[in-house]
């Protein structure tokens, strides 16, 4: 158990509803993109917290340590950032060319917009 | 801001001391906290600075489009090929045991280039990230 | 240095190298050579590997040479060979027809990007069959997933862009379930080897983070693949994206997805586990939902390209009808289909393709007439509407005939009944096309016979054939999907 108990799972689970609400209940491309984080940053609390043992020091052999915290969420977790940093940049890009196209970030406008003649 | 002269001195003395820590965060990870990841972005971060401080034209006079453009490729590529020196060598894919006389040898071997591929590749990404946002006219 | 020993790793590093290489040489010309090279040599790879599990058994591969379960193994059983084969062969098929296709569509200066995009959706998607580690299937699919928004957002249309942006948008939601499901079970079983995870869940099957994961890892996978209601992104997607992205895409990416979750449901969780919590009767509703809505919704479309797109919807629920029965013979059929339906599917929007570029669209008015304009193209694309039927002696009547079968073991006389109805909403979508292209006059005359350019249609014709004789020799796709299947139940408790 880590040292914030149950509490860090509240934690992470309200951030992971959190994100995942605006994604859907927002309107605006950059929003949605914003709960999106929200909601992929969660999930790195969801791996990182159970690793942390308390009293443990990072996993480098070191005279008076014995204790270790959990390494491996770490390196998969740097690896989801990564992941996430790419998916919002892309995504990102994605609306600035909307905009261009459309010239909105609503997402009804541009329903509506596609349906229209252009 | 390329007006402001307190800014644009300040900018010019932090910008090495940035690349120094990228350096280091990119050659001491194999011993503490840091890495490719870390120092890619730092380094880029000098590289931003130097763009909102002296502007976008002369921050692609430092690092330009197709430099940048081959960093990204450029890493990947390094990192691929550690493992597929891992094969020459006879070993399995990504395999540094073999990448030196001892297996402790060949690990710190790998893993250091794995790194400057993966801080090559961040730095270029993160870079060529800004330009295009930086790019676009409203 | 002795390659056969690593051949689980060179299908995926192929053309994870191309890709690069691809960037660094800028020149569209070169980067069109690497890719072919890259898939056709991913090709022969896999199916040198099919080869050697056949004669060998399961191979395992020690990433680093650090053993597993402590380093990342490469697991190549019979099922996962199969599958490679199918991607890297679509792959291999559709690179020639991209030529053509991607200088009519695409500026120039985007064609090396292009391809190297198409080399890391490749790598992903065959990094995702190759890899025995959870974290690892999780990297390949957002690997494949991101390369592949990027190219649906090449699209021509502005249309392109949103559809792109609905693709990540739940792509990412999907694979966040996936890697939130993983988490789960790593926190339960602390290992990350799939091998090794199923030998530690024994224990600690009842609890109840177990099943949350599974019911993550079924949420996840189910919008990755589309399952009815989840399949909002795929219709657009299909329909903006660059023809070869849609033929790529149709015959690859969702058929990957069923893979994972076919990977989780039975070589990690279980049978009993998957059907204690009731996912059989859940998968076996959507699946007929998306047999009956999503044909529906196919017939009427007027777009050719988004009824194809739709009538992508339904078939998956065939596959995922197999899923349901949790049998060998109902496993068999859900492997065999899409094995079939990836290659037809991918003809078809290959076909298409050729199509939108001589008449301009893929309206069905724009397509009238489309028999006699372009004779060969049109009859391609009936081939494969009649795979889709299921007409026996194509591809598609293979894979209901085996679903039927699978349902008669079960004694579910219904489901024949209601797998011979959705046929006949295919055979109306079918029709829709048939009835443009044959029956009705074009809007202003045009000249006749112009085709599409020959690499393109050779390409596509390869695969409508392909669907018409593994409907007639369907000894090589159902005794592989017959052997996936018993390896897949085979090692259940």
């Amino acid at each position: 158990m880590s040292q914030f108990g149950p509490f860090s799972y509240a934690i992470t689970i309200f951030l992971m509803v959190a994100g995942l609400y605006i994604v859907i209940a927002r309107n605006n491309l950059i929003k949605k993109l914003v709960g999106l984080s929200i909601f992929q940053t969660a999930v790195y609390l969801l791996y990182i917290v159970p690793g942390k043992l308390i009293g443990g020091t990072a996993p480098i052999v070191a005279e008076g340590y014995d204790t270790y915290s959990n390494p491996l969420p770490h390196v998969l977790i740097l690896t989801a950032i990564v992941v996430g940093i790419a998916t919002l940049a892309l995504g990102l890009a994605l609306v600035v060319r909307i905009h261009e196209a459309f010239g909105t970030i609503e997402e009804d406008d541009i329903l509506r917009e596609e349906h229209a003649p252009r | 801001m390329s007006n402001d002269l307190i800014l644009r001195v300040v900018a010019k003395i932090l910008i090495p001391f940035i690349l120094l820590f990228a350096l280091y965060v990119q050659f001491h990870g194999e011993y503490g906290p840091g890495g490719g990841f870390q120092a890619g972005v730092i380094a880029a971060a000098a590289v931003v600075l130097y763009a909102l401080i002296y502007g976008l034209d002369s921050a692609r006079k430092v690092a330009p489009d197709w430099l940048v453009e081959t960093m990204v490729a450029a890493g990947v590529l390094l990192y691929a090929l550690v493992g597929v020196a891992g094969i020459v060598f006879g070993g399995n894919y990504l395999d540094y045991f073999v990448l030196g006389t001892t297996p402790v040898d060949g690990q710190h071997r790998g893993i250091f280039w794995v790194e400057v591929g993966v801080g090559i590749t961040v730095s270029g990404v993160m870079l060529k990230v800004f330009y295009m946002f930086a790019d676009r006219q409203p | 240095m002795n390659l056969v020993a690593h051949l689980p790793i060179l299908p995926v590093v192929v053309p994870l190298i191309s890709a690069p290489i691809a960037v660094l040489s800028r020149r569209g010309s070169v980067a069109f050579v690497l890719a072919t090279t890259a898939s056709w040599a991913a090709l022969a790879l896999a199916v040198a590997l099919w080869v050697q599990v056949g004669a060998e058994g399961t191979i395992s591969y020690a990433i680093g040479n650090w053993p597993p379960p402590w380093g990342i193994e490469y697991r190549i059983d019979t099922l996962s060979a199969f599958v490679l084969v199918l991607v890297s062969g679509v792959a291999a098929i559709i690179l020639p027809y991209c030529r053509r296709s991607i200088e009519a569509e695409l500026p120039r200066e985007q064609h090396y990007l292009f391809y190297a995009m198409f080399g890391l959706c490749l790598a992903g998607l065959l990094g995702i069959v190759a890899t025995g580690d959870a974290f690892n299937i999780f990297v390949f699919v957002e690997i494949s997933a991101l390369a592949s928004y990027a190219l649906i957002a090449l699209g021509r249309d502005r249309r392109a862009l949103v559809a792109s942006y609905q693709y990540l948008i739940m792509g990412t939601i999907g694979a966040t379930f996936l890697v939130i499901g993983i988490g789960l079970l790593y926190l339960m079983t602390g290992t990350l080897n799939l091998a090794d995870m199923r030998q530690r869940l024994a224990d600690v099957s009842d609890m109840r983070p177990v099943l949350t994961a599974l019911a993550f890892i079924t949420a996840g996978m189910s919008l990755k693949l589309a399952l009815f209601p989840l399949h909002q992104w795929l219709p657009n997607a299909y329909s903006h994206a660059p023809s070869a992205v849609s033929a790529f895409l149709a015959g690859t990416a969702t058929k990957v997805s069923v893979y994972v979750l076919l990977r989780f449901y039975y070589s990690v969780f279980g049978a009993g586990l998957v059907s204690d919590l009731g996912l059989r009767e859940v998968l076996l509703v959507l699946s007929l939902a998306a047999m009956f809505a999503a044909s529906a919704l196919a017939i009427f479309q007027t777009d050719l390209k988004k009824l194809l797109a739709y009538s992508s919807v339904a078939q998956i629920g065939y596959i995922t009808l197999g899923l349901s029965f949790e049998s060998v013979a109902g496993l068999t059929a859900s492997i065999v289909h899409l094995f079939n339906h990836g290659i037809t599917k991918a003809g078809l929007f290959m076909l298409v393709g050729g199509a939108v570029l001589v008449m301009g669209g893929s309206d069905m008015s724009r397509l009238a007439g489309l028999g006699r304009a372009m004779p060969l193209t049109s009859f391609g694309i009936v081939l494969g509407g009649l795979s889709l039927i299921g007409v026996p002696g194509t591809a598609g009547f293979i894979s209901k005939w085996s679903l039927i079968v699978a349902a008669l073991e079960r004694n579910q006389w219904w489901l024949v009944f209601a797998i011979a109805l959705s046929s006949l909403l295919a055979l109306a979508y079918v029709w829709r096309f048939v009835e443009a292209a044959y029956l009705r006059e074009p809007a202003q005359p045009r000249e006749g016979g112009r085709e599409a350019p020959p690499s393109m249609l050779i390409s596509a014709w390869i695969l409508v054939a392909a669907s018409i004789y593994f409907g007639l020799d369907s000894s090589l796709t159902l005794g592989s999907a017959m052997a996936g299947a018993q390896s897949l139940l085979g090692a259940a408790p």
